[in-house]
């Protein structure tokens, strides 16, 4: 990568991992993930809500963490790994489904990439709930309950009561 | 828009000293917030630390706790030790936004972002901690309570990068965040508070309410007195010369105030309940 005059909108070349195959392409220096994702890469599964970092509709994994693709220069995922919502396995949203965790489905592809990350790090509910986890997620058809519901179904953590307040925090809403 | 990539920490701070408004980017969540229509924010250069990998392990030394210039929220929330012994950082990091914010969002930046609503600094400024910053003139240190001298405006040169946060370790007697917003989650504090007892003595830090986050001295001198009052009224004077909030699009001078009050009676009654 080449330092270059001041002012100038130069361009470079990226290379990443993108759901676990190499890409390599001429980004330029203020181009979002976001944006490289859905308008060079074709990969539209990943929506723009708020472009703020607020509701979680543009989430990807950035080497296995949920990050708000709307707030992540392309530039910094050289050399790194980047997961869309294109790397979904067929039938991951059964629970989905069942639950009626969607509606008219625009938060949905960011809500299941957070639901999918919690799915593969289950030891986080030792310390997190499923609300806490997925809260920054917004949705403003389901009242969260589906989503909630379907993701302790996928985890099979039903009986578990894992859903509520976080512990220790009971009285907070009572002032 | 121009992006440099240092390939060290020495290199980024060549940069800085050649270029004073460069501006050093980390994880990116304060300053590509609506980033497609602040165009003027397009036409600077930006200094790349995302590399720098001197400058992200957390580290555990005899007597205190270093942040790297790129800990984020995440690196600390998933350090079980840093829960026992600062439970206060773990707490305000998993008050700020969501994961997706947590898993980019790092301490140094909170730190110069220089928000009077910021969550992580109040918990640090409690804990009495330290900001390193290095530059090609040399390494600095200054008191992370005395870091701010206005509203956005702190003791740090174009020049200078946050290169680590030191926090010394003590036992508290007492320590509590509290985060009062519109919601729990992905919500900008109304009123923010952290407070420490230790052998140091007490540390009432105060967001949301003045132009930057600050101690709040008269609190902590009528702490230290031991008095203990009867009421969240009975705080108001303190208060009043400690912080100076605002009404703005979030809340109302008055509301802070009285929140500001009661949180902290609700607090102080739990500490004087256990030590009656």
């Amino acid at each position: 990568m080449r330092k270059s005059e001041r002012g100038m909108r130069n361009s470079f070349t990226v290379a990443f991992t993108l759901n676990g195959k190499p890409v390599s392409l001429e980004v330029d220096p203020a181009d979002r993930l976001l944006d490289t994702l859905r308008y060079q890469l074709g990969l539209t599964g990943t929506k723009e809500g708020c472009g703020e970092g607020e509701c979680g509709a543009c989430t990807v994994y950035l080497d296995g963490l949920p990050v708000d693709s709307c707030l992540v220069p392309t530039y910094q995922v050289r050399d790194r790994s980047v997961e869309t919502i294109e790397s979904l396995e067929p039938g991951a949203l059964e629970a989905f489904e069942r639950c009626g965790a969607t509606q008219c489905g625009a938060c949905t592809p960011g809500v299941v990439m957070t639901a999918r990350w919690i799915h593969q790090h289950r030891e986080l509910l030792r310390t997190h709930t499923i609300r806490e986890l997925m809260a920054g997620n917004l949705c403003r058809c389901t009242g969260y309950d589906g989503i909630v519901d379907s993701v302790e179904e996928a985890i099979g953590e039903k009986a578990g009561g894992t859903t509520g307040e976080r512990p220790g925090k009971e009285e907070r809403g009572q002032r | 828009m121009n992006v440099l990539f240092p390939a060290s920490v020495s290199e980024a701070l060549d940069t800085l000293a050649h270029d004073a408004a460069a501006v050093p980017m980390a994880g990116g969540t304060d300053l590509l917030v609506h980033w497609p229509v602040r165009i003027d924010a397009h036409d600077r250069t930006y200094v790349d630390l995302s590399r720098l990998d001197d400058l992200k392990p957390l580290t555990w030394k005899a007597d205190e706790l270093v942040l790297g210039g790129l800990t984020t929220y995440w690196d600390v929330i998933r350090d079980a030790r840093v829960g026992r012994e600062f439970p206060l950082l773990v707490e305000a990091a998993r008050q700020v936004g969501a994961i997706q914010i947590q898993a980019r969002g790092t301490w140094a930046g909170n730190i110069v972002n220089a928000s009077p609503a910021a969550d992580g600094v109040p918990v640090l400024m409690a804990y009495d901690a330290t900001v390193v910053l290095a530059s090609r003139r040399g390494r600095e240190e200054v008191p992370l309570d005395r870091f701010y001298s206005g509203y956005k405006d702190m003791r740090r040169r174009a020049d200078q990068l946050v290169v680590a946060i030191r926090i010394p370790r003590r036992s508290c007697s007492f320590q509590v965040f509290e985060k009062v917003g519109s919601r729990r989650a992905q919500a900008i504090a109304k009123v923010g508070l952290a407070i420490t007892h230790s052998n140091a003595g007490w540390r009432v830090v105060a967001a949301s309410v003045a132009p930057t986050i600050r101690r709040c001295p008269a609190l902590e001198r009528l702490l230290e007195t031991g008095a203990r009052v009867s009421s969240p009224e009975d705080l108001y004077p303190a208060i009043a010369q400690d912080v100076a909030p605002i009404d703005d699009i979030r809340s109302s001078a008055r509301y802070r105030t009285r929140v500001m009050a009661r949180v902290l009676f609700h607090d102080l009654r739990q500490f004087w309940g256990r030590n009656a």
